[in-house]
């Protein structure tokens, strides 16, 4: 089932052009190509694109598909340039191949990247069938057009499809440069296009990696360290070999997996095991990280983001100084569908299959730890139940695979939800010192954000308000921790927007500004008297402000109960802002509205995009509400649901509602930037509503 | 380990498998029936939902012994042609994003409708409690009002 779509295409020849994943070339006469096939012959001038000499159109989806939208709507972009009606079209989900470019789902640069190269990619189709259909008739091809998958003759009215022209679409030279439509002829692109597989999805087929079923293959569980700083020092497997079902027990990858030829029967096997661990490291807990955390934002860092003037003389002067400490816990990826793959490893080949946000790395990384070619090893990638960042990591294809090789069978790893929750390579906590001065003239005249996390960066050195504060300073700390951690949906601005934004929000109400007029005031000091280098787009900020302020009808005509809150940020090439609407009912607090204005260059899925930016709302939203990972001794306490807890539809709100700044610019990322502005929109509403600033998160407003 | 005969999705199957085996591992591992799905085991995010006998059950925590002769309804036996009216809904409001709660989520708007043919806002809230990790809370509730509009004629809400 799996190799299928790679075996169905072995026979096309495709070469690839270094640089830029773009693929020309094709050579559809293979050696393997009976008398009978060439008959049905396949133009397929690029990798992306098939068509059969019965008008069968094929577009390959390259990206892993983790939730995003990306298996829609690159296909749709290649559907535009193509002149194909969508609804005529076959989306396949691509194989890992180098003539695919860079398939990774990360960093909300699918579209961002591939938007030229795939239209591209679509047009030289269009282009080679017109050149067919012209040769054909015998006349210029200026006098042919190509519209929903014919190829028409202006002066005649003759109409040849697409599968009548690949036969000799297919034997043409392909072009090297081609003209891409006009964006006022879009038919598609900005259109409200379903997710592809919705039909999948509601009628329960197999689309997951953990849905995978192969013949002789067995379940496998994992025995894992009760905490970071913990490993396996012994077991005993006699319990778990008595268990029914329990095949084998082996030792790979520094842990002691269970197989057998059911989930309960290896989870069982599992739980039967005696393991003694061992103390490889001290074991942390989150009130050490918080201790270091407290001392070092009141420590200036060596190597300091950003420094423009003098934050410290300022401050010196004895002026009105402002100051608020934020804090925000670490995160679990959480995936609703739990880390799996499937492995068999054979001699000196392998075949994986699994959900990974970067194949080709995971394909690296498993060749090196089998020893086996990369050459030898095929990776195909399923639907997967969210990604996040976990699955930027390698190791669940890693184990699998390693987990098979030792076991000398096909393997279904699967990871419960208390593996995967403390398993994980978890986002990050920190805690921020912010600081400001006002002028006596009721500027900001100084501006300190002092940073320190578990891991990675705490702060973007360039983001708003620098450049319009005469004296800014960034300080960042990192702390190091034997407890794993690694991106989550829109890294560094998911945690340092929250210290941003609120801080924000504090000073525009300590300066009786208001909080939209006060961020507008600075932009224009931005604009206007920048101070160092001005890391965003001043006009493209201001679009989605005033956007948002005009579709919440901003701080007018609100019901008695009702409070909004603002935040804005700028991430991944895309500017989102939201007003947040608390409604107190008895002094109960329920998020109920969210207004959110976006610019990311030009839509290709109104539908889509409109899903992610409620989805990162919502998302957001439910971790700054809710959740939370902290650690006793190296172990993780939330170990699932019921402690890690997440929004359900009496938390949400009733409306989200989405608009994006009609713009002619490419498209930017979309997957992530809607998340970091929500929470700090909500303490400002909040705060709004009650007077109280909540500068800790998950907010538990639940919690007197 | 037992042999148990069930009525899933109307037709009867046999399986064997030890009596604690919760429900959701006896369709996916052994009746291959992979659309519910495994979330968290603890019968708290309602990924693994399918209907006993109507109603809604998290089938994570339920144990085949348990099951009898009720009838075991999966998001595969919905509907013959995936045309249920909260399927067509969910369709048509886009709801899926990963897609992988989805499953559930529509069972327990179709059991929701059952019990309240024209729900408010407020019943949605108390009795949609699956867990969405890409937020698709939004469209869900739109979907479930969707699909009470296309299941109860209008003579119904008056």
């Amino acid at each position: 089932m799996i190799g299928e779509t790679v075996s169905r295409r072995n026979f096309l020849k495709i070469t690839s052009i270094a640089g830029g994943g773009m693929l020309i070339g094709f050579n559809f006469l293979s050696d393997n190509l009976s008398a009978a096939s060439v008959a049905d012959a396949v133009f397929s001038p690029n990798a992306y694109i098939t068509i059969n000499s019965s008008g069968l159109v094929t577009l390959m989806a390259p990206n892993p598909e983790i939730g995003q939208g990306v298996k829609t709507a690159l296909p749709m972009i290649l559907a535009e340039e193509l002149n194909v009606k969508w609804d005529t079209v076959e989306v396949d989900m691509a194989p890992l191949d180098p003539k695919f470019g860079s398939q990774v789902a990360g960093g909300s640069g699918a579209i961002r990247g591939r938007f030229m190269p795939i239209r591209k990619a679509g047009a030289t189709a269009r282009v080679m069938l017109i050149s067919a259909a012209a040769q054909q008739w015998g006349v210029a091809e200026t006098d042919c057009y190509a519209e929903d998958g014919f190829v028409i003759n202006k002066a005649s009215g003759k109409k040849l499809g697409y599968g009548e022209l690949a036969a000799k679409a297919a034997t043409l030279p392909v072009p090297a440069d081609v003209a891409l439509k006009d964006p006022k002829d879009f038919k598609i692109i900005g259109t409200r296009v379903h997710n592809i597989d919705n039909k999948k999805i509601i009628t329960g087929q197999p689309l997951y990696g953990m849905d995978t079923r192969r013949p002789g293959m067995l379940y496998a569980m994992v025995a894992r360290p009760p905490a970071f700083g913990k490993a396996i020092k012994s077991f005993d497997d006699t319990e778990t070999r008595k268990v029914a079902g329990v095949k084998n027990v082996v030792m790979a990858h520094g842990v002691v997996a269970v197989l057998a030829t059911s989930t309960w029967a290896a989870k069982k096997g599992r739980d039967a095991l005696v393991t003694v661990w061992e103390d490889k490291s001290p074991g942390e807990s989150t009130a050490d990280h918080d201790a270091q955390y407290t001392s070092l934002i009141i420590t200036k860092s060596d190597r300091p983001g950003r420094v423009d003037g003098d934050v410290d003389a300022v401050f010196a002067k004895g002026g009105k100084v402002i100051e608020a400490v934020y804090e925000l816990p670490n995160l679990a990826h959480s995936a609703m569908e739990p880390l799996n793959f499937f492995a068999d490893v054979k001699e000196n080949s392998a075949e994986l299959y699994g959900p990974t946000q970067i194949p080709a790395r995971m394909r690296q990384e498993v060749a090196k730890a089998l020893n086996i070619p990369e050459a030898n090893i095929t990776l195909g990638m399923p639907r997967q139940g969210g990604g996040f960042g976990r699955k930027l990591q390698a190791d669940n294809g890693v184990e699998a695979a390693l987990i098979s090789q030792a076991a000398k069978a096909p393997v279904q790893m699967m990871w419960t939800r208390e593996d995967d929750m403390q398993g994980d390579y978890y986002r990050a906590g920190a805690m921020y010192k912010m600081k400001a001065a006002i002028s006596a003239d009721n500027q900001i005249e100084a501006w300190h954000l002092n940073g320190a996390s578990l891991g990675g960066g705490s702060a973007m050195a360039d983001s708003f308000p620098a450049a319009s504060v005469p004296n800014f300073r960034v300080d960042t700390h990192s702390l190091h921790s034997n407890i794993q951690t690694g991106p989550w949906r829109a890294p560094t601005s998911n945690i340092v927007t929250f210290a941003d934004e609120s801080f924000m929000d504090e000073l525009a109400h300590e300066m009786k500004k208001d909080p939209i007029a006060f961020r507008l005031e600075l932009l224009d000091k931005a604009a206007n008297t920048p101070v160092g280098k001005v890391g965003y787009d001043i006009n493209k900020y201001r679009s989605v402000v005033e956007l948002v302020a005009k579709m919440s009808n901003w701080g007018k005509g609100l019901p008695k109960n009702v409070y909004q809150g603002f935040a804005a940020r700028f991430s991944f090439s895309t500017y989102a802002a939201h007003v947040a609407e608390v409604t107190n009912t008895n002094g109960v607090l329920r998020v109920t509205k969210i207004y959110s204005a976006i610019n990311c260059g030009r839509v290709v899925n109104l539908s889509g995009a409109e899903n992610q930016v409620q989805g990162a709302i919502l998302d957001g939203l439910s971790h700054a509400l809710f959740s939370k990972i902290t650690f006793d001794k190296g172990a993780v306490n939330e170990k699932n649901f019921n402690t890690y807890k997440f929004m359900r539809q009496k938390d949400a709100p009733i409306e989200v509602l989405v608009q994006f700044v009609p713009t002619e610019d490419a498209p930017t990322g979309l997957g992530e930037p809607a998340l970091p502005p929500i929470a700090p929109a909500v303490a400002n509403a909040i705060f709004a509503a009650t007077g109280k600033r909540y500068r800790k998160l998950p907010f538990e407003l639940g919690k007197a | 380990m037992a042999k148990y005969t069930l009525s899933v999705n109307n037709k009867a199957m046999s399986v064997e498998a030890d009596e604690d085996t919760p429900l959701l591992w006896v369709l996916r591992d052994h009746l291959n029936l992979v659309g519910t799905k495994y979330g968290c085991g603890i019968a708290q995010c309602g990924a693994c939902t399918v209907h006993i006998n109507g109603a809604a059950v998290r089938s994570c925590q339920y144990p085949v012994a348990a099951v009898g002769a009720g009838k075991v309804l999966t998001i595969e036996g919905l509907s013959p042609t995936g045309t249920h009216p909260v399927q067509l809904a969910w369709e048509e409001m886009d709801v899926p994003q990963c897609g992988y709660c989805q499953g559930g989520q529509i069972m327990a708007a179709v059991a929701l409708l059952k019990t309240h043919p024209n729900p408010t806002d407020d019943d949605i809230d108390k009795l949609m409690t699956n867990i969405c990790r890409c937020g698709t809370h939004y469209r869900i509730r739109k979907a479930i009002h969707l699909a009470a509009g296309k299941m109860t004629p209008k003579a119904a809400k008056v």
